[in-house]
């Protein structure tokens, strides 16, 4: 793990919460695998190439996430937003490009299982949930815990962690449906379920695929708000096409077309882009 | 005594050779003693003459019509009785003629120089066929080191005079002279033959406490000759070792090259698949058969008749086997792994039933016998050269298939995206009986291959299954290419291995290669890339 | 909110389930030894060599079946290659049990006769502490979880999977029946172990001995019951039938499935290595057939017939299919064949649930008409109150229950 020399960008962005002790211009022992947010940057990815035999699904891709910010991600089919967060799960090894989680946590380096153990959940575009374990099944599987072999062979849950899946249960709505198979919920169930396996996760960075996608209008208000609440202490990373929705959340936005960011800045800002309207928003 | 007698017959025959007159009485006394000292020395005399009476006597001793009558030497040729110095008839036929004993070695004295006489011929085809023939087996070189020394005087064919110098050095390697030795090992050391290394072998051993060879320098120079050899043949032996493994990855092809295609359109792998080949071994007996039966005339063509009826019916068999069975397991790739070895059970006792269980007699026909000599030890057996052959006008055909009809290009969309091409129109459930058919057919003719160099019984496609897989494996799925180099690479590399560890170690130590190549390259060596495939 | 299974501690079995396997444990060691040894051969209730040798051998073949519904119904990796573990568990043992040969072989010498007949003059070195009979069942475990362990390793780590997986565990055994054949491998060659004597002192065909194997065969089995029960109930079976339904997922989690999976198939090859122990014994013979990879292949079958994920179908899958090959092979040799094949197709078309998923089936459409006939008679009883039927709770199946490929 190396000390990366931060390029400074120390000022907070707009509406968000101040939740990071200044910890930024002094210095600070480092411990080895830890996430460090020292510099408040969350996410930091410098030129990222991937080929896919001659087409380039991500072109010289650079984009940088803040601690505590909820950022909003749209852009064209094709743009390279789920071969992005490919990359950052651990999925796809980039060609060429930096991918940093933190100061030191070099995400090219690691598997899957190591990234989402240092703090990174993803929710899928497809719901992908385990269909024949009960829905409580599922959200004890997600828990943040020692997820090694050993542990698991005699694991058992105690009261936090009971809780914590009770009250997640409540949170989305699945509290009755605590027996069933997942695999018997709808659609919309389903999307919430896999929300709510990320939160138990407890992830310092979530990265959500299209999380609204075939939910009803008050499935999507409820869902906003939930990722409203959870910024500041969450990083988000959303990808939609739903504009209502990235409306709702408010956040920063970006832009991407083609494999790398086209535009970023508020959904204002972006909406009145020409470059923007050419390529994906239309006139 | 025996040197005595050459050097005799050697005056003689120098003698004889100035003037041509009929065989010398002494020659004559010589066959006709019981003492076999000098009957070989008689024989030894005629082969120094070298003339036609001589060649004739020869030819009568060798045919045991030699005899004697009374004070003569005659000739008994059918009817008549020949005199033997002159081979003028004599008449009347002189009464109850005592034949000539001849011994083995006699035997082979008078053979070796009958050939030996037959380099001396006029005509070029003889003396080439003798020489070869001598090449191959000497007997009593020594005996006939005179005659080489003549025949080598006389030759001026550049095909016959370097054979005449090779066994003139093979025969001196018995002469008491060790400066002739010296020259011969020396001489023979520009072989590349075995059987020359093999001459001179004895050479360098010993016998108790002392070597065979007296002469230092022989055996030094017997060193050096024999390591030139080798060095020669380690060529040679590597082209032998690289072209059956050639043929063995050109019969792999076809076994794999079908498995291929059905694994990459339905994602299916066959255990029966194997049994496809059997199905296409037996349909070539059952051809075989009926010809011997019916078309005796034509029973060399059985396999020409053999290639289109083992592809239909192993097609025929693979298609029903997609229709009944795997078709209804889509999307289970395990449940058809052990489905399909149900049928492959199902096959091979069938088999069993209508055949027997015995392995059953495949000839090769008669065109398809025999070999290509390309060196020394190197002979290319014309039924490995054929099916190689026969693989390689198969992938094109397939390839052709393939690439250049719209089957193929179904086929091709099926494997990529078998959504999308059920969406544009591709009717994926024909494509996949279609496909399993031709993948099953393309078994069959590795069948027929099979039938030709290895045992025709009920389970003989049960040694294939796992080397086929293993090509699937390696090669990835989705192109051609990778079958064949896969299928081609393992060949050469199993041979190479099996000469070096013997066969067992070889199949473990392949088997460990590629488990470790997959680590790395988990698609197998050419396979499709791209977002879709997971 | 009831308190979910995970929190119970009970280990996967039930009250019910333990009284079976009271019941079981006694009849193995109380009535079985009764009936072979007490009663005289005329009696009916009276247990014969051949019933007890036969029963026996097939306990051990359900052990491996067992193990093999651990790693193919609850972890979705379908070996056929099992076989290997189960004959070098047979071989490990064998060994010690040509050392209790001792002199009493055909050459009357300290090494057993084949090696003799080899020309040998000593045990080569990896026979070295083979008169231990600890040792030697030491190594009946060690060795396949060893070979198992690395091979998995490194297949795993390379994310084969699925059909090539199989492929690959089918080529492992195959190379090793090879390797096995040779004679100058010092173990047999095509003729194997044989001609047992002795077992720990004791005459390896006195019937007290065979009723001892029985009864460890059968202690062996329910313990591998317990074993996995308890596994498959605790965190560690969650997890590993996440990994079989949607295993990319289960990464993005933050489990390693490298590591579980690891686990489960050497706990299995393990198993299979004891079986293979306990085989031997009671069989008298170990050669390399047993390493064929028509053998591997034929234990899948009986877990497939049995009932994939269920752990007790294994059991009955392993005990139709192989007294059917009994009565096959003494009644009508060639069509066993044909009958193994059609059960392979026609259980995997017809019958993915095997034996236990339609027994369960037949208790639900039971249970579903006594729930109805309950339903309809409470409502003849109380004609004016309209009531909708009890919603058929039996329909929603087991949360592990294996479905697909």
């Amino acid at each position: 793990m190396r000390v990366e020399s931060s390029i400074s960008r120390n000022a907070p962005a707009d509406g968000q919460k101040e939740g990071w002790d200044g910890a930024a211009n002094t210095g600070h022992v480092l411990t080895p695998g830890e996430l460090d947010l020292s510099h408040k940057v969350m996410l930091y990815l410098d030129d990222i190439t991937v080929s896919f035999d001659g087409f380039r699904a991500l072109n010289q891709l650079s984009l940088q996430i803040d601690a505590g910010e909820l950022r909003c991600i749209i852009g064209p089919n094709g743009a390279g937003k789920t071969t992005m967060m490919d990359v950052i799960t651990g999925k796809t090894r980039p060609d060429s490009g930096k991918a940093f989680f933190g100061q030191t946590i070099d995400l090219t380096r690691l598997t899957e299982p190591q990234i989402a153990h240092a703090g990174i959940g993803r929710k899928f575009q497809k719901p992908t949930i385990f269909e024949h374990h009960t829905v409580f099944e599922n959200l004890e599987l997600a828990l943040k815990t020692d997820k090694r072999v050993k542990k698991s062979l005699f694991a058992r849950l105690f009261g936090d962690d009971l809780d914590k899946i009770a009250d997640t249960l409540r949170l989305i709505r699945l509290d009755d449906q605590a027996d069933r198979p997942a695999g018997l919920l709808s659609h919309g169930q389903k999307q919430w379920l896999e929300i709510g396996m990320l939160l138990v996760q407890d992830p310092k960075l979530l990265l959500l695929d299209e999380p609204v996608a075939g939910m009803t209008d008050d499935e999507t208000e409820r869902t906003a708000e939930l990722f409203v609440s959870l910024k500041g202490k969450h990083s988000l990373v959303v990808v939609e096409h739903d504009m209502a929705f990235v409306e709702a959340l408010g956040g920063k936005v970006t832009v991407l077309c083609e494999g790398s960011v086209l535009a970023e800045g508020d959904l204002a800002t972006v909406q009145a882009d020409p470059r923007v309207i050419e390529v994906y928003l239309g006139r | 005594m025996k040197r005595l007698l050459l050097i005799l017959s050697l005056a003689i025959g120098l003698g004889a050779g100035a003037v041509r007159a009929d065989v010398a009485p002494e020659v004559l006394k010589g066959l006709a003693s019981e003492d076999f000292d000098a009957k070989q020395g008689a024989v030894a005399a005629l082969a120094e003459a070298g003339d036609a009476d001589a060649a004739r006597l020869l030819k009568a001793l060798s045919d045991d019509a030699v005899a004697v009558a009374g004070d003569k030497l005659v000739i008994v040729a059918g009817e008549q009785v020949l005199d033997a110095a002159n081979g003028k008839q004599l008449k009347p036929a002189p009464a109850s003629p005592d034949s000539i004993s001849l011994n083995n070695s006699l035997r082979q004295q008078v053979d070796g120089a009958l050939a030996a006489l037959r380099l001396l011929s006029i005509d070029k085809a003889e003396r080439l066929a003798a020489a070869k023939a001598l090449l191959a087996d000497m007997g009593d070189g020594a005996a006939l080191l005179p005659l080489f020394d003549k025949a080598l005087k006389q030759e001026q064919d550049g095909d016959i005079k370097p054979i005449l110098v090779q066994l003139q050095a093979q025969a001196s390697l018995a002469s008491p002279d060790a400066a002739l030795r010296l020259q011969a090992v020396q001489t023979l050391g520009q072989s590349s033959s075995p059987a020359v290394k093999a001459l001179l072998l004895p050479l360098i051993e010993k016998q108790g406490d002392t070597f065979a060879e007296p002469d230092e320098k022989v055996r030094l120079a017997a060193q050096t000759a024999i390591k030139a050899i080798d060095g020669r043949l380690v060529w040679s032996d590597m082209a032998g070792q690289v072209f059956t493994g050639i043929s063995l990855g050109s019969i792999l092809l076809l076994a794999a090259l079908g498995l291929a295609i059905t694994y990459g359109v339905m994602g299916v792998i066959n255990m029966a698949h194997g049994e496809l080949l059997m199905v296409g071994a037996y349909s070539a007996y059952a051809m075989q058969a009926l010809f011997r039966s019916r078309f005796p005339d034509f029973v060399d063509y059985y396999v020409v008749a053999a290639v289109p009826v083992a592809f239909f019916v192993a097609a025929a068999v693979g298609m029903l086997m997609e229709r009944t069975v795997i078709r209804h397991l889509y999307g289970r790739p395990l449940e058809t792994l052990l489905a399909t070895w149900g049928l492959s059970l199902v096959l091979i006792q069938a088999a069993r039933l209508l055949f027997g269980a015995q392995n059953v007699e495949v000839a090769n026909p008669a065109w398809m016998s025999g070999g290509v000599q390309l060196a020394e030890n190197l002979s290319l057996p014309w039924n490995r050269l054929v099916i190689v052959a026969f693989s390689g006008f198969v992938l094109l055909v397939v390839w052709l298939l393939m690439n250049k009809t719209r089957l193929g290009m179904f086929v091709r969309a099926v494997t990529q995206n078998r959504p999308m091409a059920g969406c544009v129109g591709v009717p994926t459930a024909r494509i996949d009986t279609l496909a399993f058919g031709i993948g099953s057919g393309i078994a069959g003719l590795g069948g027929v291959a099979l039938s030709q160099i290895a045992n025709v019984g009920p389970d003989m496609g049960q040694g294939y299954i796992v080397d086929s897989f293993m090509v699937v494996v390696l090669g990835g799925v989705g192109q051609l290419a990778g079958a064949v180099w896969a299928a081609l690479g393992l060949g050469v590399v199993t041979k190479f291995l099996e000469g070096w560890a013997g066969a067992v170690i070889a199949k473990i130590l392949v088997l460990v290669f590629i488990i470790i190549f997959i680590q790395k390259r988990p698609q197998g060596l050419f396979a499709l890339k791209g977002r879709f495939v997971d | 909110m009831r308190t979910p299974v995970s929190v119970k501690l009970v280990a996967g079995l039930g009250p019910r389930g333990w009284l079976a396997v009271a019941a079981v444990f006694v009849a193995a060691w109380v009535l079985v030894p009764l009936a072979h040894l007490m009663l005289p051969e005329s009696h009916p209730l009276h247990i014969s060599t051949y019933a007890i040798t036969l029963i026996g051998k097939i306990l051990c073949y359900a052990v491996v079946a067992v193990a093999m519904d651990l790693i193919w119904g609850f972890g979705g990796i379908l070996s056929l290659g099992h076989g290997l573990f189960f004959a070098l568990g047979g071989y490990s043992f064998g060994m010690y049990l040509m050392r209790q040969i001792g002199r009493d072989g055909s050459y009357g010498a300290d090494i057993p006769d084949f090696m003799v007949f080899l020309d040998w003059k000593e045990l080569p070195w990896y026979w070295s502490g083979t008169d231990s009979f600890l040792w030697c069942l030491l190594l009946a475990v060690a060795v396949p979880g060893a070979i198992a362990w690395i091979f998995g390793y490194f297949a795993f780590r390379s994310r084969i999977k699925g059909v090539y997986f199989s492929i690959i565990t089918q080529a492992m055994t195959y190379a090793a029946m090879l390797f096995f054949f040779r004679n100058e491998t010092g173990f047999g060659g095509n003729n194997g172990f044989t001609d047992f004597k002795r077992i720990l002192g004791y005459s390896i065909t006195a019937p007290e001995t065979r009723v001892v194997l029985f009864g460890l065969s059968v202690t062996l089995l329910l313990g591998t019951l317990i074993l996995g029960k308890a596994l498959i109930a605790s965190k560690f079976g969650r997890v590993l039938t996440a990994i079989r339904d949607a295993e990319n997922r289960v990464m993005f989690i933050g489990y390693n499935p490298l590591h579980y999976k690891l686990f489960i198939w050497t706990v299995s090859a393990m198993l299979c290595g004891l079986a293979g122990a306990l085989y031997v014994p009671q069989v008298g013979i170990i050669n390399p057939s047993e390493m064929s990879v028509a053998n591997s292949i034929e234990i899948a079958i009986w877990v497939a017939v049995g009932g994939r994920g269920t752990l007790v179908g294994p059991i009955f899958g392993a005990g139709i299919v192989n007294l059917s090959k009994t009565w096959f092979t003494t009644s009508f040799p060639e069509y066993w064949l044909f009958f193994l094949g059609l059960l392979f197709i026609l259980v995997t078309l017809y019958l993915p649930e095997g034996v236990a998923g339609l027994w369960a089936k037949i208790k639900a459409r039971r249970a579903e008409k006594a729930a109805l006939a309950a339903a309809r008679a409470e409502a003849a009883a109380v004609p004016a109150a309209p009531r909708t039927p009890a919603a058929p709770d039996s329909k929603i199946p087991n949360g592990t229950a294996a479905k697909g490929a």
